[in-house]
């Protein structure tokens, strides 16, 4: 997928980047993203209700102090299905996308510290699976195996290889070129050590930031496969399948839709406003390190 | 126009055309190969040896994967992609009942996107750090940011349910006047544009920034000519290949956007038809529209690489 880095902000002077500390929105960002994953790891353990009970059976509740988000469509307890929804969202998520990440840079690694040939057959292979639009390869995927959890994850992975495979290679094919890593090959170390110890640290800076992004694009995606009916079945469910489930609050502008949409904003807003505001934020335009 | 453009020209269109018969062989493996035996699904746990077999021999299971995989291709190629499993009718019939209406959809939507995009783009390149491009380039982030269904979800709750000007999630297939086609095209074509439209104002106005920062913009300045005609008469015409090239891929973004808009507002597209077809595993359906939406896309992309190699200047004056 080829996406155009956003040109918001203007690069900052060059005193304030050596600052080690992030400007407001920066650390909102963080904040907020933390926040979610915290909410993900002890959130329902630490909850007094449980996302599964049905309650009073009051349908679509108003905002009250006993339910601060409401009630869904069944009478559950709208806040502890959010948070239940955070374990789904944010975890699956970044477990596809670390997997993403790694494979695209140990690939990139790989073909930029080996023969032309094998570099070209590999580029041309990760190309093919980009003339595919993300969204279709995810449907033509959930049609073939079905979406548990473990081929949710496997989708998101294999449609984001491409794009950090493309980046960890454009960044490793110049690191390659450096004088240090030809003194390097000269001296006689082996190709894992080049890519390992030479070209991988100073790659893995734009790589990280490169990955927030990714995580994004992973969040937007399952959210939507869920929102279709095609991610995480019920009755788990993330908060794509929460706005699903919950369509029937439209009408009356209930809180039970407005909450998990607002959940995901809130989480992919973050994350893009962490990565704009990364101390070294030149890293993201790629190369100039 | 000369021999070198048209050489890449060339060269463009027959990458793309390798690039569609290896995604048809990518879609071919993940839909019909990967899956296991189909005729295993179809029949269960209690199927007998001699069932299984017969049923693998109706549904050509027997013949070896390349030759199976020529055959698909061919009746693709041909307009003839077989039966639908679950109706048993025609997928050919199928699609062609969908089809104008999700290109009415994208066609009124790019009318309206694509114009109001690239003003909004090049105005706030103009008028670069003021209030103005702050707030357009800012709200372009925040949608680009939340998924396709979010912006409709707002949309219907902004526009129908607190406003109540359009009606929410239906559809009527008798469209009479052109009041009707307004309302029913309202809401897909507002959440549409959303999407689409941001994309393109954020890379239209890069390549506007873009141009702007060039040394004979500086000499312009320095000449005297006015914001306006630095803009309108010295930039835009070299940003035009970027703008061109942004204007095609972000229509190859509508169609990830129109699988959503057309599910949410029960839109009877080919995009709905396709994902009624994954949910009911219908694998003759879904493969064909796959291959009419890569199809789609391949195409778009390669326009807005065909965009650049023409709008090049170096490439035109030689």
């Amino acid at each position: 997928m080829s996406t155009l880095t956003p040109t918001a902000a203007e690069p900052a002077p060059r005193a304030r980047r050596r600052l080690p500390s992030m400007s407001w929105p920066g650390l909102l960002g963080l904040a907020v993203l933390l926040a979610w994953m915290l909410a993900a790891l002890v959130g329902p353990s630490l909850m007094g209700q449980d996302g599964s009970d049905m309650g009073t059976g009051d349908v679509f509740a108003r905002i009250s102090a006993q339910h601060w988000l409401g009630t869904d469509y069944l009478g559950r307890d709208m806040l502890a299905r959010v948070i239940e929804g955070a374990r789904y969202t944010v975890g699956v998520a970044l477990i596809a996308t670390l997997a993403a990440s790694s494979t695209g840079t140990v690939l990139a690694l790989l073909a930029a510290s080996s023969a032309p040939w094998l570099d070209g057959t590999l580029s041309r292979a990760i190309d093919t699976l980009t003339s595919i639009p993300s969204k279709m390869l995810a449907l033509i995927m959930v049609a073939a195996f079905g979406s548990s959890l473990p081929m949710l994850i496997l989708t998101a992975a294999i449609i984001y290889v491409p794009g950090a495979y493309r980046i960890a290679r454009s960044l490793a094919v110049n690191i390659n070129a450096m004088d240090y890593v030809v003194v390097a090959r000269t001296r006689g170390e082996g190709r894992l050590y080049i890519m390992l110890q030479e070209i991988l640290p100073n790659i893995i800076n734009p790589m990280l930031a490169d990955l927030g992004l990714r995580f994004v694009y992973v969040v937007l995606l399952l959210a939507s496969l869920s929102f279709l009916g095609l991610g995480v079945q019920p009755p788990a469910a993330d908060w794509g399948s929460l706005v699903r489930e919950n369509i029937g609050a439209l009408p009356t502008g209930g809180a039970a839709i407005i909450a998990p949409a607002l959940a995901i904003a809130s989480l992919t807003i973050a994350v893009n406003l962490l990565i704009d505001n990364l101390p070294g934020r030149a890293a993201r335009e790629g190369g100039v390190h | 126009m000369n021999l070198l453009i048209l050489r890449l020209i060339v060269n463009r269109l027959a990458l793309a055309l390798v690039s569609l018969l290896v995604v048809s062989a990518v879609v071919f493996t993940i839909t019909a190969l990967l899956p296991g035996d189909a005729a295993q699904a179809q029949l269960g746990q209690e199927a007998t040896a001699e069932s299984l077999k017969a049923l693998r021999e109706q549904m050509g299971l027997n013949v070896p994967a390349h030759l199976r995989y020529w055959e698909w291709l061919s009746g693709m190629v041909k307009g003839n992609p077989g039966l639908s499993v679950v109706t048993h009718t025609p997928v050919a019939d199928m699609i062609s009942s969908r089809l104008p209406n999700s290109v009415k959809l994208a066609a009124i939507t790019a009318a309206i996107a694509v114009p109001l995009a690239l003003a909004l783009g090049i105005a706030s390149a103009m008028w670069r750090g003021s209030w103005f491009d702050r707030i357009a380039s800012s709200g372009a982030v925040a949608v680009v940011s939340v998924p396709e269904f979010l912006v409709a979800t707002l949309a219907v709750l902004i526009f129908a349910v607190e406003l109540r000007w359009l009606p929410a999630l239906s559809y009527s297939s008798s469209v009479d006047s052109i009041g009707q086609m307004l309302r029913a095209f309202a809401m897909p074509v507002l959440s549409l544009c959303c999407v689409t439209m941001a994309q393109m104002m954020r890379m239209t106005r890069a390549a506007v920034v873009d141009q702007l920062r060039a040394p004979y913009i500086e000499m312009v300045k320095l000449k005297g000519a006015s914001p306006t005609r630095m803009v309108l008469a010295h930039a835009l015409p070299n940003a035009i290949g970027p703008i061109a090239n942004a204007v095609a891929l972000s229509m190859s973004y509508l169609l990830g956007g129109v699988i959503i808009v057309e599910t949410i507002f029960n839109y009877p597209g080919i995009a709905s038809l396709m994902v009624d077809g994954v949910s009911q595993r219908d694998m003759p359906l879904v493969q064909t529209c796959a291959m009419l939406f890569c199809a789609v896309y391949l195409l778009l992309v390669t326009l807005a690489d065909i965009c650049s190699i023409v709008a090049n200047p170096r490439l035109r004056h030689r």
